[in-house]
């Protein structure tokens, strides 16, 4: 017991130490990373409390993505920020401080950390969610259950979000800068040597973890977000080592676009799919004729292939727009 | 042991507001960005902490173990993250752009620079 | 199909947005929102009939029943503003082809139509939920499509703005997610009907206090409550013209409907009125909201910018409506926002229209022309008038039962705001008029008229003398709404 009291006095030590750098440090760069070590230690503590999937999703997205669109950020403006003066550092303080006394003297009332009758648990949900699920769905992992059937509108919704961030980005960021403005990054070919070879040897890799991560969400931590981003990641790390235009040619943004798409219809279709059916939006049990549970995993099966396909376009388009709108400029420099 | 009951959350609220003061103080844009994620994150770890049960484990079903801690919460956190890393997108693509507009990625110098020209107009 | 409307009226725009960005096609975009808006419009009036004398609608998304699943329900609180956001759907996707070919570039505007079906559907999904959890995710919907739809803005400021609300619009996201996470902690549930039989019981826990706060003044912040309104001015006039009528005509009205719906339908008239001063705060805050609103409206020399600030005000008098906490008030308060909402999108039209003609949108623009375009400004006008609360327009139909609620209170010093702020909304309505019709328009020719745009703004212009000639059955419904949210948990 102790043993973990200590890893996690650990982890909260070095996340509130990570904090108040982040608030301290003006490099913007260091900061970068100091947010993707916050985001990773906090994936942890979220591992010790029993939360597998939101860790991994946790450590995918935040420390993985948003790191790679903050130093993409970085690399097209500046990466040194100016002093705040006291003028505003002063309320906003004040703000922060009477805003965390009022919560911490709220939550003096809440049920203590981790007791066994809190209402969470002594909730009806929670015997659905852990008991019949199983004769329900019959998926051992209840997370899944309950994002991909139980609450799938959620995720539905969820989908659509991440869709609304690529459209958004798309149209903001453009698919290319213009011609003046992009200079080619020479691809790392001879002083980089090693590293090409080591990419090409983990990107296979990389993509096939992908896939498990995609169909074994159903029995472990994972999922179509999950998976999603570790797509992404693969081709991220095809551009960096062989530069962008390797990978626009790779995976160019006219197959995207439609599959970025292709995910949300393929997950709103399972839903119309059942309304003609007979039943209500996103009702699986409909889907296998006399074999509820069936349909329930077929259903389950497609949404995350919908999920699955639309993080991964939205991820590598969310790339390509900060990457493609102007290499070369800023990078290096402060 | 009351007091080591509630560490979890008092812990969570201090990052929150570690996360709010950067944002509301800070006038570097992308420093805002970074404010807000770990605004978001502490909140992450405060529902997450409501979800635990002492001795239970994670909620994947296994013949092996009886107590789970609950589910519920994790689902609401996947999707909150998911919504996270869409708005520091967009977040940050506004901020190129407004460097690309305005030549600074300061709020305070991008507003003056707007106040300025239409002074001079 | 009938009974699956609900989902669908969320569902359609959700999936034409994917279509939209399939078809690439401008024509072919722009047709499939309006197709979208269209159908949105009659699945929501097909709703409200069925809701307006007090039935009650329920859907159990996924056959899941609630608290398990996820649930729609549907009463005449809902049905009004998801009227009001259908209706100004359909005129937004009337006005939008010429507004959009100006504004946006030709690659880009495919994207731009998706972005308008997905901030529908945002604002759609929020109006219908009965979960509590499911309304911050498409609360997020709206939002983040809004900040994309006013980044679309001409001037390079329009950036500014949409960053500034992002940044307050998410922080005001995580805390209404914070506030629903202490209400689940408490009670285990996130089903709003659930969670109002279970609420009752913790009155007095200082954490349901805390979330009630969290969950007001994120809302707050979304609906531009003063003092959380700083992100507004900028936004409403910076944003692109065709957005600009849905984001200002339906983007706050929408969270204040969420948070009526929290406020009396979870945690319950009680705990508004005597546990909490909340109803108090409201009420101050809402004539801070007319006062200042008005005020500041007046010594606007950008009419986009002081339409932003009258809807500060006009804001500030639906809330007061709310701080009353009663049937009265809270009537006044759904009527005011219908009203408003269509009043204030057909300004924006207006507004965007002479945008399109002139290039700009300060008085000077204005000047004279009203000899230019005598329709386009009649409309003008009418919709002014509407602010000010003149007799013979909507407007005059909500403040006046805004006034007879405060009146049976015996709210005497928020009366008198009432008609201060009424006073001021004439300056700065008359300093419009003035430019338009008194001044001599500048010379050489004004970019052609776009008779899209035109008929759009008078549908919402003479949807508004429609309930101002025929209010008894708006009145009626909006009676229903606040009695069925004040009646308790249903």
């Amino acid at each position: 017991m102790s043993g973990w009291m200590l890893i996690d006095v650990a982890l909260f030590a070095i996340l509130l130490c990570s904090g108040i750098a982040i608030a301290k440090i003006r490099q913007l760069f260091a900061v970068a990373m100091l947010s993707g070590i916050f985001s990773l230690t906090s994936a942890c503590i979220f591992v010790m409390q029993d939360a597998v999937d939101v860790a991994f999703t946790e450590a995918a997205v935040g420390a993985g993505m948003t790191t790679v669109l903050l130093l993409g950020a970085l690399a097209l403006t500046r990466t040194r920020e100016k002093l705040t003066p006291t003028a505003r550092s002063v309320p906003a303080l004040l703000v922060a401080l009477t805003t965390g006394a009022l919560l911490v003297h709220a939550s003096g009332d809440l049920p203590a950390f981790g007791i066994e009758d809190s209402p969470v648990q002594t909730h009806p949900v929670t015997e659905r969610y852990l008991v019949s699920s199983v004769e329900e769905i019959g998926v051992p992992n209840v997370v899944t259950s309950v994002l991909a059937s139980y609450r799938g509108y959620d995720t539905f919704g969820e989908v659509v979000v991440i869709f609304t961030a690529a459209v958004a980005v798309l149209m903001l960021l453009g698919q290319r800068a213009p011609r003046e403005v992009r200079e080619r990054a020479a691809p790392m070919r001879d002083r980089q040597r090693v590293l090409r070879v080591i990419a090409k040897l983990l990107i296979p890799f990389i993509l096939l973890f992908g896939l498990y991560v995609q169909f074994h969400g159903d029995y472990g931590p994972g999922g179509g977000f999950q998976a999603g981003v570790i797509f992404a990641a693969g081709v991220v790390l095809y551009a960096l080592v062989f530069g962008l235009d390797a990978a626009r040619a790779a995976v160019p943004m006219r197959a995207l676009r439609p599959l970025l798409a292709a995910g949300v219809l393929l997950y709103g279709g399972v839903g119309v799919a059942t309304l003609l059916l007979g039943g209500a939006f996103l009702d699986y049990d409909l889907l296998a004729a006399e074999d509820p549970v069936a349909g329930q995993h077929l259903g389950i099966l497609l949404v995350e292939l919908g999920v699955g396909i639309t993080v991964t376009s939205a991820m590598i388009m969310l790339f390509y727009g900060f990457a493609g709108r102007g290499i070369g400029r800023g990078v290096g420099r402060s | 042991m009351s007091l080591l009951s509630y560490y979890n959350y008092w812990i969570a609220i201090v990052l929150m507001m570690v996360g709010l003061y950067v944002v509301m103080s800070h006038a570097n844009l992308v420093k805002k960005m970074i404010g807000l994620n770990v605004f978001q994150v502490a909140v992450f770890m405060l529902f997450i902490s409501l979800g635990k049960v002492r001795g239970g484990t994670a909620p994947i079903l296994d013949p092996a173990f009886t107590t789970y801690s609950h589910p519920l919460p994790h689902v609401l956190i996947l999707t909150a993250i998911v919504v996270g890393v869409a708005t520091t997108a967009l977040g940050l693509a506004l901020a190129v752009r407004i460097h690309e507009a305005y030549g600074t990625t300061e709020e305070q110098d991008a507003l003056k620079r707007d106040d300025a020209e239409s002074g001079a107009r | 199909m009938i009974e699956h409307l609900p989902a669908l009226q969320v569902v359609i725009p959700l999936l034409a947005a994917p279509a939209c960005v399939l078809v690439r096609h401008p024509r072919a975009a722009w047709g499939v929102f309006a197709l979208t808006t269209l159908s949105a419009l009659v699945i929501s009036t097909q709703l409200f009939v069925q809701t307006i004398d007090g039935g009650v609608l329920r859907y159990a998304l996924g056959g899941w029943p609630a608290p398990f699943g996820i649930e729609y329900v549907v009463d005449a609180a809902n049905a009004l503003p998801l009227l009001l956001v259908s209706l100004l759907a359909v005129a937004v996707a009337l006005y939008a082809p010429r507004a959009v070919e100006a504004e946006i570039e030709r690659p880009r505007i495919y994207l731009y139509y998706a972005c308008l079906c997905l901030y529908l559907a945002g604002l759609l999904g929020i109006g219908i939920t009965g979960d509590a959890f499911n309304v911050f995710v498409f609360l997020e919907i709206s939002s983040l499509s809004g900040y994309a739809l006013i980044a679309m803005g001409r001037h390079r400021r329009a950036l500014l703005a949409a960053f500034r609300y992002l940044v307050m619009g998410t922080v005001g996201g995580t805390f209404v997610l914070i506030g629903i996470g202490l209400l689940y902690a408490l009670t285990g549930s996130l089903n709003m009907a659930d969670l109002a039989e279970r609420v009752p019981a913790l009155y007095g826990n200082r954490a349901l206090t805390a979330s009630l706060g969290f969950i007001a003044v994120g809302l707050a912040i979304k609906a531009a409550v003063f003092p959380l309104h700083a992100w507004q001015p900028d936004a409403y006039s910076q944003a692109s013209s065709a957005a600009s009528v849905l984001l200002a005509g339906a983007g706050a009205k929408i969270a204040i409907y969420a948070f009526v719906r929290y406020a009396f339908g979870v945690f319950g008239t009680d705990f508004i009125g005597d546990t909490l001063p909340l109803a108090e705060v409201l009420l101050t805050l809402g004539v801070i909201g007319m006062l200042v609103g008005s005020a500041v409206a007046c010594f606007q020399h950008d009419v986009k910018r002081l339409l932003a600030w009258s809807s500060i005000g006009q804001i500030g008098y639906i809330v007061a409506g709310i701080g009353l906490a009663d049937v009265q008030g809270l009537t006044a308060a759904f009527l005011h926002l219908f009203n408003h909402g269509l009043i204030k999108g057909g300004l924006f039209a207006v507004a965007g229209i002479v945008m399109l003609r002139t290039q700009g949108s300060t008085l000077d623009h204005y000047a004279g022309l009203a000899k230019r375009m005598p329709g386009t400004f009649a409309a003008l006008l009418l919709g002014g008038l509407g602010l000010v609360g003149v007799p013979l327009t909507a407007g005059f139909v909500s403040k006046w039962a805004l006034a007879q609620a405060l009146i049976s209170a015996g709210q005497w010093s928020v009366l008198a705001a009432m008609l201060v702020s009424s006073l001021l909304a004439l300056v700065y309505v008359g300093r419009i008029i003035e430019a338009a019709w008194f001044r001599e328009p500048p010379a050489g020719e004004a970019a052609p008229a776009a008779p899209g745009m035109s008929v759009a703004a008078w549908l919402l212009v003479l949807l508004t003398l429609w309930i101002a000639v025929d209010s008894a059955g708006l009145a009626d419904v909006a009676g229903v709404a606040a009695r069925g949210l004040l009646g308790g948990a249903s």
